[in-house]
């Protein structure tokens, strides 16, 4: 039962990671390949404060808060520079995060922080709270979707200079995306902090921030229900199988190509596929 | 006097070592509907862009309604109330000719994240969309992607599109290229109708018979620089104009 529990809390923190991602790459079509950055930023806040003694909800707001602070100088320096080169900034966001760690006695160094307090409110309290977390995000994201909020950043995710053209002031809907995919992945920081109990700069580098990329890919590039499928089959498959978590980033890396390949939609696209040809609609 | 509702003053644009344009000028009053004709590479597409701030002139001056509007860029410029229909038509691929226009009507949404996210209706901005659409003879085809509608179709969604900003002043560049002979005919009937008192339009066309139809005043530019301007007729008179544009004959 405990051992389910785990899997499952682990399940809910990559859903939420993963759907904080779909709102930048998805939702407004910017490249992000260091998005660990801002869950790392959460789960190192969360900890240090939960620490000190502070409740571990109540360190939810400053963990979702330095993440966004942080989302919002990444997000304007992206506004100056274009996809190819966006998704090089956001590469070198990762390393200086894990290279500032690294060298932080402050932050545990090399080390890590370690002891981090167990939820006062056990394992199923935790469970439920990462639950309630992505519920909570999960009806954010589909107002936005349903919003016309939704409606521009479909134009900006297309083509930003006929957004432009039909009057939508395109930096302030990305460094919106910004703020609340990078407050997303701090939540989901906070709690992974709380779950693990330990944490390093190794967990929030370059490979995590691929493999919360190959979540959204397969998923389907923003499609909130591909996304959660492929999030919480991605996440179960390595605690399953142990040889998937050795070769993780293969995995991920082949998973990714046979989507770009095969299904360019990612689950998403392959699921109304399938669904068109069993509704015997061409 | 009121200031003329487009002045466009010694404008000059460099792209590396080509002078596109050097030292252009035109003005367009209220409820006008000015021809801009010119020759393939004569600067017509590229004085569009300046006006809407998307190229940047190493010299000049745009002014709308009788404010400086040079220093704004095309987001402000748009809703300062200029709008562009491009001549390569841009339509956002991934939604219906419907949502294309009806976007276009959202106004201040489209400035605020947070107002954009407090609003979930469509309805209006859907239904006004559809008039525009019905307007341009698109009206059949509303909810089609425009990847399943030929180019002649796309053309009409740029002008609703651009029309759906409530502008002031309408930009329309080449709206009449890949219709055929009546479509382009009912197009220019359309164009010719829109003018009115707050509203004034300039038609980039190469169709040389409906802009001589539909358009009492006409600017002809060539080799990026003003050639004239003027009544129509006064423009076709002169003996530069046919030089240049018809490349003499007669
Ligand atoms: N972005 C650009 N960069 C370099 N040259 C350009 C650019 N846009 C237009 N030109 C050049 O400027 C000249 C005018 O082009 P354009 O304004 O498109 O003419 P027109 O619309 O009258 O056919 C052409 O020689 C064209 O090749
Ligand atoms: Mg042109």
């Amino acid at each position: 039962m405990a051992y389910e529990i785990v899997v499952l809390t682990n399940m809910a923190i990559s859903i939420l990671f993963a759907l904080s991602l779909n709102v930048i790459t998805g939702f407004c079509g910017q490249v992000s390949l260091g998005h660990a950055a801002f869950l790392g930023i959460g789960a190192y806040t969360s900890a240090i404060l939960s620490k000190a003694g502070v409740p571990l909800v109540v360190t939810f707001i400053p963990a979702m808060g330095m993440a966004a602070l942080v989302g919002l100088v990444v997000g304007v320096a992206s506004l100056r520079v274009r996809h190819d080169f966006l998704a090089i900034t956001t590469m070198g966001v990762v390393f200086l995060f894990t290279g500032i760690v690294r060298k932080q006695d402050i932050l545990g160094g090399e080390i890590g922080i370690a002891g981090i307090p167990a939820p006062e409110f056990g394992r199923i309290g935790l469970l439920v709270t990462a639950l309630l977390c992505v519920l909570a995000y999960l009806l954010f994201v589909i107002r936005i979707r349903k919003s016309w909020a939704g409606f521009a950043f479909d134009s900006i995710a297309e083509d930003e200079d006929t957004a432009r053209l039909l009057g939508i002031h395109v930096p302030r809907f990305k460094l919106f995306a910004f703020l609340v995919g990078t407050a997303g992945a701090g939540l989901a920081g906070a709690l992974y902090a709380h779950q693990i109990r330990f944490i390093g700069p190794d967990s929030f580098g370059f490979v995590e921030s691929i493999s919360v990329l190959a979540m959204v890919i397969i998923g389907g590039i923003g499609s909130i229900w591909g996304v959660i499928l492929s999030a919480a089959l991605l996440s179960a498959l390595p605690q399953f199988f142990q040889i998937i978590d050795d070769f993780k980033l293969l995995v991920y890396g082949l998973l990714l190509f046979g989507a770009m390949r095969f299904a360019p939609d990612g689950i998403d696209g392959l699921l109304k596929r399938l669904f068109r040809r069993a509704g015997g609609t061409r | 006097m009121t200031p003329a509702r487009l002045s466009v003053n010694d404008v000059s644009v460099r792209f590396g070592g080509l002078m596109a344009l050097e030292g252009v000028g035109l003005e367009v009053g209220d409820n006008q509907l000015l021809g801009f004709i010119g020759p393939n590479g004569a600067g017509k597409t590229t004085l569009m862009r300046v006006i809407m701030g998307i190229v940047q002139p190493v010299s000049g001056q745009v002014m709308l309604d009788g404010q400086d509007i040079s220093k704004l860029n095309s987001v402000q410029r748009i809703h300062a109330g200029v709008a562009l229909g491009q001549q390569i038509v841009k339509p956002l691929r991934a939604m219906s000719l419907l949502d294309n226009v009806a976007l276009a009507f959202g106004g201040s949404k489209l400035l605020s994240p947070l107002r954009a996210l407090s609003v979930r209706s469509r309805a209006t901005e859907r239904e006004a969309a559809r008039a525009i659409l019905s307007d341009v003879g698109l009206g059949a085809v509303t909810d089609k992607l425009p990847n399943e509608v030929p180019l002649g179709y796309l053309k009409r969604l740029e002008v609703a599109r651009a029309l759906a900003l409530g502008p002031r002043l309408l930009l329309l560049d080449e709206p009449l290229a890949g219709l055929s002979k009546p479509e382009a005919g009912e197009m220019a009937d359309l164009i010719a109708g829109l003018p009115r008192p707050g509203l004034s339009v300039v038609l980039i066309e190469h169709n040389l018979p409906q802009v001589l139809r539909v358009c009492p005043h006409l600017y002809v530019q060539a080799n990026g620089r003003g050639l004239a301007f003027g009544p129509t007729d006064d423009v076709m008179a002169m003996p530069a104009v046919r030089k240049a544009y018809l490349g003499g004959e007669g």
